[in-house]
């Protein structure tokens, strides 16, 4: 019989289809107590127009597998980090032409470093595998995402930017 | 129901529409909403409605810009500050409303100028149109989000778990926002004679309002623990404006300070001219359809 985890964790991202909501690292909890399945997400950013995408698939998901009870609830803190986004997911993003985030490590206490030049980080060309690239906003499609050139290839290419 | 791409699941299906922005399930769904023991449930109302309200105006101003920014990375660049905002707003106002006994709707669409509790800076007239300019834009957005991310920082401490919760999550947005604002004042600062007297002047639209942001109200010092004194805010965020003034070669604008009517400005609920006609926009599809969806 196939679980709630495992049905939950098969849901896809909206916005980013190759991966799926535990590769992203969004799903948080999924429990089940006596048939109800309660499944946690956590959003992106504030202003995640699909965290209630996600929470509809997995409600459809989750029903059309035979479980008649569920409950989404959404959980702020810890906030969400693009370290948690799994090996695979981050195996996924880049053959889809997406380059995956660095690892940021954990938030320290005090005031917030201001950068007066774009951070360098070694962001390699999904496509040449160049390490060659810059910056072209740190703005893009998505809010998670950031768009950068090759200075190799010349493609561009988008970046899910650390947060 | 899942689609391989994005544009599919607008087509077709029941709530499909998602990315088009109705529809959307109340912000704080599921998330444990209990009030701290003590906590005067008034003034927390309060509170929320000042620090969603800064964020909802100001989302409402940079939103002004999509399409019409210097360029295409900005328009998506503003916009997504926008919604990083808008997105603050409603856990904030939902906040603020589970005390007041209304949706956060209701608090966004259907209060009178009056209600509002956002500060000046959020709301004053920045451009795109006659007037303003994307340097005073810019201008405006590195004292408002310097501002933020240092009373965020501290508000990650708050007693109240979910104002907390919302402040370490944005924490991480505003630190992009500051970074976007503090790298365009570089840019054209240090860039040419043109750019370097419009920066100048956008720092000098914005400068009397600066202000107001370091001016404890009544309703944060009665909530001791839960929000944030901003008094307390003024060097961090001096320290910080100076760091960009510095390496863009700008100069920092003598400190007058914006008329208050009665000793009274946003945080009661006074505003400027232009708030009428912000709130007009932002609120008449609502007012004149309620409950409209797309």
């Amino acid at each position: 019989m196939t679980t709630a985890l495992e049905v939950a964790s098969a849901v896809r991202d909206p916005e980013l289809p190759v991966l799926t909501l535990a590769d992203l690292g969004v799903l948080r909890d999924v429990s089940e107590v006596d048939g109800r399945v309660v499944v946690t997400i956590t959003p992106t950013y504030s202003g995640c127009p699909a965290i209630d995408e996600m929470g509809a698939d997995l409600r459809r998901s989750l029903l059309g597998a035979g479980f008649s009870e569920v409950e989404v609830r959404l959980s702020l803190s810890p906030a969400w980090t693009t370290d948690w986004i799994s090996a695979e997911g981050r195996s996924k993003l880049s053959a889809a032409g997406i380059a995956p985030p660095s690892r940021i490590g954990p938030s320290v206490a005090g005031p917030v470093p201001l950068n007066l030049v774009p951070p360098s980080r070694q962001v390699a060309c999904p496509q040449c595998g160049s390490p060659n690239t810059s910056e072209i906003s740190r703005f893009g499609s998505t809010a998670c995402k950031a768009l950068r050139r090759c200075n190799a290839c010349s493609e561009p290419f988008e970046h899910v930017k650390e947060i | 129901m899942s689609f391989d791409n994005a544009y599919e699941s607008l087509l077709g299906g029941e709530d499909a529409h998602w990315a088009f922005g109705t529809g959307f399930s109340e912000a704080l769904s599921g998330v444990d909403r209990e009030f701290p023991a003590g906590v005067d449930r008034d003034a927390l109302a309060s509170y929320c409605l000042m620090l969603g309200d800064d964020a909802l105006i100001f989302s409402q101003r940079l939103a002004e810009w999509c399409s019409r920014a210097p360029e295409l990375e900005e328009d998506i660049a503003l916009a997504n500050i926008a919604l990083d905002l808008l997105g603050q707003a409603r856990m904030l106002l939902t906040r603020a409303g589970e005390v007041l006994g209304k949706t956060e709707d209701e608090l966004a669409y259907l209060r009178d100028e009056r209600e509002f509790r956002n500060v000046h800076l959020a709301e004053i007239d920045c451009g795109p149109g006659p007037g303003g300019d994307f340097a005073a834009t810019i201008a405006r957005l590195l004292v408002f989000s310097s501002w933020r991310l240092a009373l965020f920082s501290r508000l990650r401490g708050s007693a109240d778990p979910v104002l907390a919760a919302i402040a370490e999550k944005g924490l991480k947005e505003l630190a992009y926002h500051r970074d976007h604002a503090a790298q365009w004042t570089v840019r054209l600062g240090d860039g040419t004679d043109e750019s370097h007297r419009r920066m100048q002047a956008g720092l000098e639209r914005v400068w009397p309002f600066v202000d107001e942001l370091f001016a404890t109200h009544p309703v944060e010092a009665r909530l001791s623990g839960v929000a944030v004194d901003p008094a307390s805010l003024r060097s961090e965020v001096d320290g910080v404006l100076e760091a960009v003034l510095s390496a863009a070669g700008l100069t920092r604008p003598a400190d007058t300070k914006a008329a208050r009517v009665a000793g009274m400005a946003g945080r009661d609920g006074v505003h400027t001219e232009v708030m009428g006609y912000l709130l007009a926009e932002m609120q008449h599809l609502h007012r004149s359809l309620p409950g409209a969806v797309w």
